[in-house]
This record gives structure tokens, C-alpha cells and sequence, in this order.
């Protein structure tokens, strides 16, 4: 083996330099070759600081390996595996490049120990996932790359602020827990928000992710959200405020997720409400919840990128993703629809699904806890992923009204990426022994009792219940082609609206302000040239010509004078 | 949901939910467990955490009337956050170069070939 000093990021910085250079099947070889070879080092990585040096009397700690750490670097290794063979087809170097970096920023996030150090793969992890949106090379999602970057690295500038206020406090760079006592913890807090997508403060996820390539959004969906769930799990475990925020993150994409045409937009709602799930197992703060909300980040990036893949697919092979456009899939995309299901049904924490182990940890945290009234949101939000992540995605994509497409499975590499990480879903599921073994604490946490599993299977098959009682009776909203406001039309509309009717009422009163004075002018000049009218004095208007030439006789003279003196 | 999707092509372009007969046998199927799952409410011995959960067939109610409720508010959201599909600017074109649409009765694949046509995808 080589240094183990090596940072896990420097092969994947490597790994865009090569995606740059190489093409066709070389290419894809290498690329695949480097999550694996990464990932086998990272897995005989010990915990323990690997690498520090000195930097203007500052100790950096760019590669620190922890429990915490390396789950999220297992987790980003196997992403960045899947979405490199879902991406193979891609004959799209900035897509290649950007995907590598930004799978070496995440990697490099989480094993960064320093709060300097974060914030360069922080800001890092903004500039090469833009690519991502960018790549697909419409006016729509050039906008809405723009707007993304500009809140990334807004979250990036409040980082900086709040870790420089963090320095001066506390004379120490390192990234451990903060808390949110103080400016310095607020700001860091509000950088984490932004990017974990705070209620308010999301709208940059549900715009920017379905603007992207099909490939793009997957890979746009393991890495940005997970590296700020991983610096709260950091920084602020058990911090109250997250329950409540995580709560109301969980409910209320969920609403805006049953009206949505666009299905990778009903997907990034539901990434939200998952991720809420694990902002209130952070909040907790128990040892079961910390690990209730890492586990989900794990299963999380696998299921949401299964689903995300699927509907990638669907876009690839049909050039279409909108609900009102979709539907009878399931005729001649067999594949696609049953893969899309395996992920529905682990979104939806179906026993035997990876969802269920996680996500009744949570569940059970919060219980524990005494958090009855956020137990109830959780439930009413497990109810309700099922709803629109669980049901209405592939039934929408796959079943529903047959809408006459008829697309064939995507390229195998699609569907291999799938395969593998719906297998991932199901083995997890069933064997949850392997994934808690890596957790930070050691809980010996069961999901499979019998209260759990009748419990979850009920809530699930009645909610499956009502869909299709509302369905019978035509109370379901019907997918329309339209657009549906959010947080995002406050700067979208409202503020332009309004800088715009600012700015034609301020142009309008300077317009005037300006005629009325010329006209007062003019009116000056008139009545004095109607006073001395004629006089032959400096300001009438029939000024004679006579006293031009006169005094350009008086100037000579003075000239001539002033000459002759001196 | 069930996933008993038809690979083989017996009957040409005859698909397994093409016939009403399957949808209702899976509608069936889906009763049946709702029904089992409220049986067993009473059968099993649950050891519960919150005195909510003591309540008879809680979990069945919460869900059901949770997803009611859900969907009820969400289509009176429509009716003041509903917008035409390009509020925001014009909205991408469809490519059907890839795709075969078939006709189908019921009307909704005439909606499909109605869109515009020319995409730019370099995923393609």
C-alpha cells in the first residue's frame, strides 16, 4: 500500500486530470478504477490524524479519520462508484471532470479537520457541481446553475465569516463541535443551513437539480446535502433547534411534492424531507439518534440515487420527465420499472428495505426523547414519502395512463449502476448488522420487532390505501402541465418586480424632475430676453454682432498690452 | 405496489395491465392486507412507547386519514400557487427521435405527440 498519508481526494483529483485527458474506453476504465482503488486504501484506513502541517501559525488538519469520517467517505466512494457506471455513456468531458472533482471535494470535506480546510472544499464543492447543471446546456438551467452558484457560494462566504469570528474567539482552527453559542456559531450554522437546505433557504435544490443532465442530478444528489448533514453532525449534535428545523424540513416538501409535474423535482422535495429526517436525529442528539441520522445519509445516497437514476433513465431513453407526459412505461421498460420500485419501496422504509433500518431509528430517538409532537411529523412524514416518492413516482413514470411511449430499457451500464444499488437496498435491508457495524456508537439497536415492522407495514399499506380510495374517486390532482410557486419566486419575481417598479418610478421622477427644471430655465431665459430685448445687452437673445467684434478688438488690445509690458 | 411485470409477449402489445381484470386482482390483493394488518392490530402483543399507539388500529388511522388530509391540502394549493408552465421563461422543447409513440385509445398519447419538438441533450 502506498502513504497513508495520502488525503482520499488527491485520486480523484487525479481522476478529472485523467478524465481530461483520456477518452473512450480507457477512460471509463480508469475512472471506475479510481473509487475502487480509493475506496479499498480508505478501507484499511485507522482512525487518527493523518496528515497536519503548520500554515501562518495555524495548524491544519487536512486529512482527520474518525468513525463519523469514514462512514461518509464509505458512503461517497460507493456513490461516486455507482454514478461513474451510470455516467459511462456520457461522452461529455466537462461532465466527466466536474463529476470526479466533486466527488473529490465531498471526500475532501469530510476528512477535513480544520474549519479552513472546509472551506476550500466547501467552495470547492460549488464550483465543480455547477458543471453539472451547466452541462446541459439549455437556457433554463444556465439560470438556474447561476442561481445555485450564487447561494453555494453565499454559504461559502458565511462559512468563512463565521470560522474567522470562530478563530479569533477561540484561537484554534479545528473543525469539532461549536454549538451555536455566539456569532461565530450562527453564522457557521446559517453556512451549514444553506447548504443542508434549510427551510427558506432551499429553493436552490428543488430549482437546480432537475435542471441538470440525467447523470448530473444523481450525482448532484449524493454528495452537496450529505457534506452539510455530515459538518451539523460535527458541529452542532444535539443542538434543539435542529429538531424543530429537521421536523418542519421533513413535512413540508411533502405538499408541494403531491402537485409537482416535474418528476426529478417531486425527487428533490422528497430529498429534502429526507434529509430532514436526519437533521432531527442530529438535533436529538442521542447516541441511537446520531446514528439514526447517519445511517439515513448512507442509505439515503444509495435509494435517492436509485430513484434519481431511474428517472434519469426514463429522461435519457423518452427525452421527456414531466408527469402529464408519462405513463405505460412499465410495457417496455420492465427493468427500469421494477428497479424504480426497489428504490420506492426502501424511500418508503419497507421492512426488509434499507430505509426501515434507518429511518426507525429516528423515529424511535425521538420517541425516546420525549419529542412526541415531532414524532407525529415524522410519522405523518413517513406516510407521506410513501405518498409521493413511494407511489406517485413510478406510478406516474411506469403505470397510470398509458401516454403511447414506447422507449426501450436504457444502456446496461444504467441499468447496471441500478442493479447494484438496488441490491445495496435490499442487502441492507435484510442484513442491517453490516451497515450498524460501521456506525459511530454502538447502540445494539434491533428494527425487526414485531411492534416496528406491524406498525411501519400499517402506516404504509393504508397510505398506499388512500391513494388509491382518492384515486377511485377522482379527488387525486391530476398532473398539469404548470409551474408551482415556492420560496425561489421571492427572488425570482418578487424582488425583480419590484427593483424593476422601483427603478421606472425613480427614472420617471428624475425624467420629470429634469423637464420641469429645463422648462423653468427656459422660462428664466425667456423673460430676461423679453426684458432687455434688443438693448444690445449680454443677455438679450438678439445679441448685435457689432459688440461681438468689439470686444474681440478689446481682448486683442489687452493682449497686445500685457505683451507689451512684460 | 406490485411488480409482476409482463416479459413475455404472449399476446403482442397485449400488456399485463392492459386488462382491468389485473388491476383489480392487485386492488384485491391490497385490501386483503389492509385487512390482515387491522387483524393483527389485535393479535399481536405490542410493547408501545407513547399511549397514542395503545389506541385501536392507530397506525392503519394516521396513515389513511394522514394521506387524506395530505392530498386534500395539497390540491388547495394549487389553487393559488399554480402558475402556466412557462411563468418563468419558456420551457424545453421534447425530442421524439428516440421514441416510438404508439396510438393509444384512450387519447392521452395524442397529448404526448403534441409536444414541441428539438432537444438538446448531450447525455443523448
Amino acid at each position: 500500500m502506498w502513504m497513508l498519508e495520502l488525503p482520499p481526494f488527491v485520486l480523484f483529483l487525479i481522476g478529472g486530470l485523467i478524465a481530461a485527458t483520456t477518452r473512450g474506453k480507457l477512460r471509463g476504465a480508469l475512472m471506475i478504477a479510481i473509487p475502487i482503488i480509493s475506496g479499498l486504501h480508505l478501507w484499511t484506513v485507522p482512525e487518527g490524524i493523518h496528515l497536519q502541517f503548520m500554515f501562518l501559525d495555524y495548524q491544519l488538519v487536512p486529512y482527520r479519520a474518525d468513525k463519523l469520517s469514514l462512514m461518509f467517505g464509505y458512503i461517497f466512494h460507493i456513490a461516486a462508484l455507482i454514478t461513474i457506471i451510470y455516467s459511462l455513456h456520457v461522452k461529455d468531458t466537462v461532465q466527466q471532470v466536474a463529476a470526479m472533482l466533486y466527488a473529490g471535494s465531498a471526500i475532501g470535506a469530510v476528512f477535513a479537520g480544520d474549519l479552513i480546510t472546509l472551506f476550500v472544499f466547501w467552495e470547492l464543492l460549488a464550483f465543480t457541481s455547477v458543471f453539472l447543471i451547466w452541462a446541459r446546456r439549455t437556457p433554463a438551467a444556465y439560470s438556474a446553475g447561476m442561481r445555485y452558484l450564487i447561494m453555494q457560494v453565499l454559504s461559502g462566504v458565511i462559512l468563512l465569516v463565521g470560522a474567522l469570528f470562530h478563530i479569533a474567539k477561540t484561537g484554534s482552527v479545528s473543525f469539532d463541535y461549536i454549538g451555536l453559542d455566539g456569532i461565530a456559531g450562527w453564522l457557521i450554522f446559517i453556512a451549514f443551513g444553506i447548504k443542508c437546505a434549510f427551510p427558506f433557504a432551499h429553493t436552490w435544490l428543488t430549482d437546480a437539480y432537475p435542471e441538470a443532465t440525467p447523470t448530473g442530478t444523481v450525482i448532484l444528489s449524493a454528495f452537496t446535502t450529505k457534506v452539510a448533514v455530515y459538518a451539523l453532525a460535527r458541529a452542532y449534535p444535539g443542538t434543539e433547534l435542529l429538531i424543530y428545523i429537521g421536523a418542519a424540513m421533513t413535512c413540508f416538501p411533502i405538499f408541494f411534492a403531491v402537485i409537482e409535474n416535474d418528476l426529478r423535482r417531486v425527487l428533490a422535495y422528497s430529498l429534502i424531507n429526507q434529509v430532514g429526517f436526519m437533521v432531527v436525529g442530529i438535533g436529538i442528539g442521542t447516541s441511537l439518534a446520531l446514528n439514526g441520522a447517519v445511517s439515513h445519509a448512507f442509505n439515503d445516497v444509495i435509494f435517492k440515487g436509485l430513484l434519481f437514476m431511474s428517472m434519469g433513465a426514463v429522461l435519457h431513453m423518452t427525452g421527456r420527465i414531466n408527469g402529464s407526459d408519462l405513463g405505460g412505461l412499465y410495457k417496455t421498460m420492465p427493468k427500469t420499472t421494477i428497479l424504480c420500485i426497489v428504490g420506492a419501496a426502501s424511500i418508503s422504509a419497507f421492512p426488509l428495505f434499507s430505509g426501515f433500518v434507518s429511518k426507525s431509528m429516528v423515529m424511535s430517538a425521538a420517541l425516546e426523547n420525549g419529542n412526541d409532537w415531532v414524532w407525529l411529523m415524522l410519522l405523518f412524514a413517513s406516510a407521506g414519502v410513501f405518498h409521493h416518492a413511494g407511489i406517485k413516482i413510478p406510478y406516474f413514470a411506469f403505470f397510470a395512463h398509458d401516454s403511447g411511449i414506447r422507449a426501450n430499457d436504457p444502456p446496461n451500464n444504467m441499468l447496471l449502476a441500478m442493479f447494484i444499488s438496488a441490491c445495496l437496498c435490499i442487502g441492507i435491508g435484510i442484513y442491517p448488522a453490516a451497515l450498524y457495524s460501521l456506525l459511530p456508537y454502538d447502540t445494539g439497536y434491533n428494527p425487526y420487532d414485531a411492534t416496528h415492522v406491524l406498525a411501519q407495514t400499517q402506516l404504509l399499506l393504508f397510505s398506499a390505501l388512500a391513494f388509491v380510495w382518492l384515486n377511485l374517486k377522482g379527488k387525486y390532482p391530476p398532473e398539469l402541465r404548470s409551474t408551482h410557486l415556492d420560496v425561489d419566486w421571492v427572488y425570482r419575481r418578487l424582488v425583480p418586480n419590484a427593483l424593476q417598479r422601483m427603478f421606472a418610478v425613480i427614472w420617471k421622477v428624475d425624467a420629470d424632475v429634469r423637464q420641469s427644471v429645463r422648462g423653468k430655465l427656459n422660462q428664466c431665459q425667456a423673460f430676461l430676453a423679453r426684458q432687455y430685448k434688443g438693448g444690445g445687452s449680454f443677455i438679450s437673445t438678439d445679441y448685435p454682432s457689432g459688440n461681438m467684434v468689439l470686444w474681440v478688438a478689446v481682448i486683442l488690445a489687452t493682449y497686445l498690452f500685457i505683451g507689451f509690458v512684460s | 405496489m406490485d411488480n409482476n411485470i409482463d416479459n413475455n409477449m404472449d399476446n403482442k402489445k397485449q400488456y399485463i395491465f392492459d386488462n382491468p381484470k389485473n388491476i383489480q386482482r392487485v386492488l384485491y390483493l391490497l385490501y386483503a392486507c389492509c385487512t390482515l394488518l387491522v387483524v393483527l392490530d389485535f393479535v399481536i402483543h405490542r410493547h408501545v412507547s407513547h399511549s397514542w399507539e395503545n389506541l385501536p388500529i392507530f397506525y392503519p388511522l394516521y396513515g389513511f386519514v394522514g394521506c387524506v388530509i395530505l392530498v386534500l391540502v395539497a390540491s388547495w394549493m394549487r389553487t393559488f400557487l399554480m402558475r402556466p408552465e412557462d411563468y418563468y421563461g419558456p420551457v424545453e422543447e421534447l425530442d421524439d427521435s428516440k421514441i416510438e409513440i404508439v396510438d393509444v385509445s384512450d387519447g392521452h398519447a395524442k397529448e404526448a405527440n403534441d409536444n414541441k419538438k428539438g432537444d438538446r441533450n448531450v447525455d443523448a
